[in-house]
């Protein structure tokens, strides 16, 4: 990224201080207990000692502390918890047939978002819906084994990954060439 | 409109007791499946039902049992927790199956031969 | 209700153990173990709720992370026969910041 040192020191100071946010309000949650102000101090202190650990490893930064950029994934959720549904029916459905056929397959996925974090979740995305399962990631493509053939069209993939690419905060332009 | 949530929070537990006991259910029929299924591959493929809408109704009845409590926000966590890490598993599994070379089974594959060509199960 | 819910729980559990003692591959048990550990938290939720007694969900919470961590390690150690390359790896990119 090509930026100023200061605007780096803020984008630095509102990492550590979103992360150092999501401590107390982790503490908040498993504590349940707010009447004693030295188990609220400690908990504070804890909280800021977990940034400051973070820093000291210097692995502060947006993968550590993704909070500014959630509402993306929040916006990506309600479509995977869909087809994740989706292919829980279907799979429940072969596993209760008397006469199971399956037509397991091992495919290679090449349409990839081009960040990290956008593969990364594309992989979990895979995983994450019962009948695929990606298997090996390799720097062009995914390998993904399949329980029924009919899983393995290349349009939906396709659609997961594009979709998984904005919500790692990837411009859609660019990647309209690669479809298909 | 206060009339509406009272009739809400009486039918709330028989809500939240049906959506316990069909998440149960499948988790159940995900561990039906792991034990049914016929190779490695695919039993990941069972794993997975229990792993992402078992655990979605489970802990979604239970939420529902509590109401809106800080136990709830512990329940969340835990389904949360449970949904980033479980594919995670699942992958590293079965990355470790493909690298050591576990040849997972393809083509089609049938638990009972067709009537006409017995013994056909490839 | 909650008590259907905990013995259907329990005898997904005892599937997962069927498996995880019948195999056949090394694999197949890293598996059952894994999906034992999801339903085992599962469980302590609803068994949380049976007993009326919210503290068994923070047990869940903390074996939730523990069964994540131990398949990771399994895996891990029987890759590579030992649990020590990542800190290698580490100390060779100590300069990167």
């Amino acid at each position: 990224m090509n930026v100023s040192n200061e605007s780096r020191i803020g984008v630095f100071m509102g990492y550590a201080l979103s992360l150092t946010t999501a401590m107390a309000v982790l503490w908040l949650v498993l504590s349940g207990h707010y009447d004693s102000t030295l188990l609220l101090g400690l908990g504070a202190g804890s909280a800021v000692f977990a940034s400051f650990m973070a820093w000291r490893l210097h692995i502060l930064d947006v993968e550590t502390s993704p909070y500014h950029r959630l509402w993306r994934f929040v916006l990506y959720w309600p479509w995977l918890l869909m087809e994740v549904i989706k292919t829980n029916i279907t799979v429940i459905r072969t596993i209760l047939s008397p006469d199971m056929v399956l037509t397991p397959r091992m495919v290679r996925v090449k349409t990839l978002p081009d960040t990290d974090m956008g593969r990364a979740l594309f992989a979990n995305s895979i995983t994450l819906t019962p009948g695929t399962v990606s298997v090996d990631l390799d720097s062009d493509e995914i390998i993904v084994h399949a329980l029924l053939k009919e899983m393995t069209d290349k349009a939906g993939f396709a659609d997961m990954a594009a979709r998984s690419a904005r919500a790692s905060g990837e411009k859609p332009a660019d990647k309209a060439g690669g479809m298909k | 409109m206060s009339e509406f949530l009272q009739a809400l929070d009486i039918i709330r537990p028989y809500v939240a007791g049906a959506v316990l006991i069909l998440g149960a259910v499948i988790v159940f029929l995900g561990a039906s499946g792991v034990l049914r299924l016929p190779d490695f591959y695919s039993r990941l493929h069972a794993a997975g039902v229990t792993d992402t809408l078992g655990t979605l109704l489970v802990l979604l009845g239970l939420i529902l049992f509590s109401g809106f409590t800080l136990l709830s926000a512990k329940l969340a966590l835990v389904g949360m927790f449970l949904l980033l890490t479980s594919p995670t598993a699942t992958h590293a599994v079965a990355n470790a199956a493909h690298k050591s070379g576990l040849k997972p089974l393809l083509g089609t594959w049938r638990s009972q031969p067709p009537k006409d060509e017995p013994g056909n199960n490839t | 209700m909650i008590f259907t819910a905990a013995l259907l729980l329990m005898a997904g559990m005892t599937l997962m153990l069927v498996r995880l003692l019948r195999g056949p591959e090394l694999y197949d048990r890293v598996l059952a173990v894994n999906s034992f550990g999801t339903k085992t938290v599962l469980f302590l939720c609803v068994f949380a709720f049976l007993i009326g007694r919210p503290d068994a969900v923070d047990i869940a919470l903390l074996y939730a992370l523990m069964n994540f961590i131990a398949t990771i390690a399994i895996l891990k150690f029987f890759r590579y026969r030992t649990l020590d390359i990542a800190l290698s790896k580490m100390q060779r990119r100590g300069d990167h910041t």
